[in-house]
């Protein structure tokens, strides 16, 4: 579904990704991890095109980012994005924002736009709030409504931004059950996050960063348990032990 | 003080003519409006686009929008009202030149209404920029991210949260082209600055004249401040600060 090779990213001289090659097969869950600056935010954001990248090649469900030719908005379209300042747009309700994009952008009438968006609502458990407006929620509330906005395009993938970061620790539960459940019914998902609890239940590969590399990739397990590189050891014992 | 008070001179008739000085003064505020919306809209609707173009990724669109900016901002706005009404009918096409300034209804009127309103959009420009400018990075990334264009990103998500976000600084706009449409006197539009230095010497009661006037201007502002407050109240989002919950 998602095909990263030798993908190197410039900001001016400084390098800000190096070579990186990883995959996500449909259905799988791949975890991105590492210390903040190692450049995961950036390899996500290129992977959905807000971010440019030099050399080497990405393809997403058989389009070619690298490709000037390819229609960046009708690939956005069908790939999802979840970010950590949820980013819903404050001036319209919960309900028109699951519905905005499914107009403009799929071209569905507004009944059938309302229809699947408060079905979304339901399933986050935020139906009750649909007429809402985005600040009146809570952090978890607006994320699982992120969510949900992400599903109203039926997206063949879902990027997640670290979506939990941004949250009180006592909200970062609610949205990562929406994102177990997600996993459980087979989404392809690349999720840049520090929840290791998510990593180990659903992952199945964990890539680890540093520097723009990507320094090692695992299965999960396999990485948690025994992690090869010092540089992930090092990681792995500052976020474990808290 | 010697001065011969004279409050009920509004009523009294003008030398020689029928009209009294109140129809002067109410002729002038008249003007006076008519000049001050037709630029506002002109000034909002540039203004917004202009805005718009100088935040937009494209370098020669940025560079207009920059260049139509500094242009209309940095000379005097009685400087311009001259230029418009006497230097660009002669750089225009001889018969283009000749129509503006012989046949061309309301010239006066129209010449101030459009130098009034490029000058006061460079102004809105300004505030929409810095407005589209103070949004979260991540509004602009959620959008693309659903798979809108540019043009909707813009139409749909930044554009209603930054006009939201700027319209105390436009509401003071709002009230200083009605301040500024007084320099329109100087290429002869009969608008309030106009009819109050008529007034003035016909009568010789500057006193009066100038209080009505201070007046009926103060009035303008007031009720353009009233009118974007509404417009204000009525636009807040639910939840957000200064929001009704």
């Amino acid at each position: 579904m998602i095909e990263i090779r030798h993908l190197s990213k410039w900001y001016g001289p400084t390098q800000v990704l190096d070579d990186c090659s990883t995959h996500v097969a449909k259905g799988e869950v791949v975890v991105v991890c590492g210390p903040s600056g190692s450049g995961k935010s950036t390899l996500i954001k290129c992977v959905n095109g807000l971010e440019g990248f030099q050399q080497g090649e990405l393809v997403v469900d058989g389009v070619s980012l690298g490709d000037a030719k390819t229609d960046l908005t009708r690939l956005r379209a069908r790939v999802g994005m979840v970010f950590q300042h949820f980013e819903l747009f404050p001036h319209m309700s919960v309900l028109k924002n699951l519905m905005l994009a499914q107009i403009k952008v799929l071209g569905r009438n507004p009944d059938e736009a309302a229809t699947r968006g408060l079905a979304l609502l339901e399933r986050v458990g935020l139906k009750a709030h649909a007429e809402k407006f985005p600040a009146q929620l809570s952090g978890g509330q607006q994320q699982r409504v992120a969510i949900a906005r992400a599903l109203a395009m039926d997206p063949v993938c879902l990027l997640f931004d670290e979506p939990t970061s941004a949250l009180d620790p006592e909200m970062i539960g609610e949205v990562l059950d929406v994102m177990v459940e997600l996993a459980a019914e087979g989404m392809t998902m690349m999720c840049v996050t520090h929840e290791m609890g998510f990593a180990r239940k659903v992952a199945k590969r964990v890539v680890f960063m540093d520097h723009g590399h990507i320094v090692e990739e695992a299965p999960a397990m396999q990485f948690f348990e025994a992690p090869q590189s010092e540089r992930a050891q090092a990681f792995l014992s500052k976020i474990l032990h808290h | 003080m010697n001065y011969n008070w004279n409050w009920g001179i509004f009523l009294d008739q003008v030398k020689g003519g029928d009209e009294t000085y109140l129809d002067w003064l109410a002729t002038g505020l008249g003007w006076t409006v008519a000049v001050s919306l037709t630029a506002w809209l002109m000034a909002l609707l540039l203004g917004i686009a202009i805005g718009t173009l100088r935040t937009l990724p494209s370098r020669p669109l940025a560079t207009f929008g920059a260049a139509w900016v500094e242009l209309f901002r940095n000379l005097p706005l009685l400087v311009q009202m001259f230029l418009w009404f006497f230097v660009v009918p002669e750089l225009l096409p001889k018969d283009w030149g000749l129509w503006v300034k012989r046949d061309m209804p309301a010239k006066e009127f129209i010449t101030a209404a459009v130098c009034l309103g490029l000058f006061t959009s460079s102004r809105v420009a300004e505030q929409v920029r810095s407005g589209i400018q103070s949004l979260p990075r991540g509004q602009m990334h959620a959008a693309l991210a659903m798979g809108f264009t540019l043009p909707q990103a813009y139409r749909h998500v930044l554009l209603p949260q930054a006009l939201r976000r700027v319209i105390p600084p436009l509401t003071s706009e709002f009230m200083n082209v009605f301040k500024n449409s007084s320099v329109a006197f100087a290429i002869g539009v009969m608008e309030l600055t106009f009819q109050a230095r008529q007034m003035q010497e016909d009568s010789e009661q500057g006193i009066e004249t100038y209080v009505a006037v201070t007046i009926l201007y103060f009035l303008c502002a007031i009720i353009a401040n009233r009118g974007m407050a509404v417009i204000e109240a009525r636009s807040r989002i639910p939840g957000l600060i200064g929001g009704s919950h």
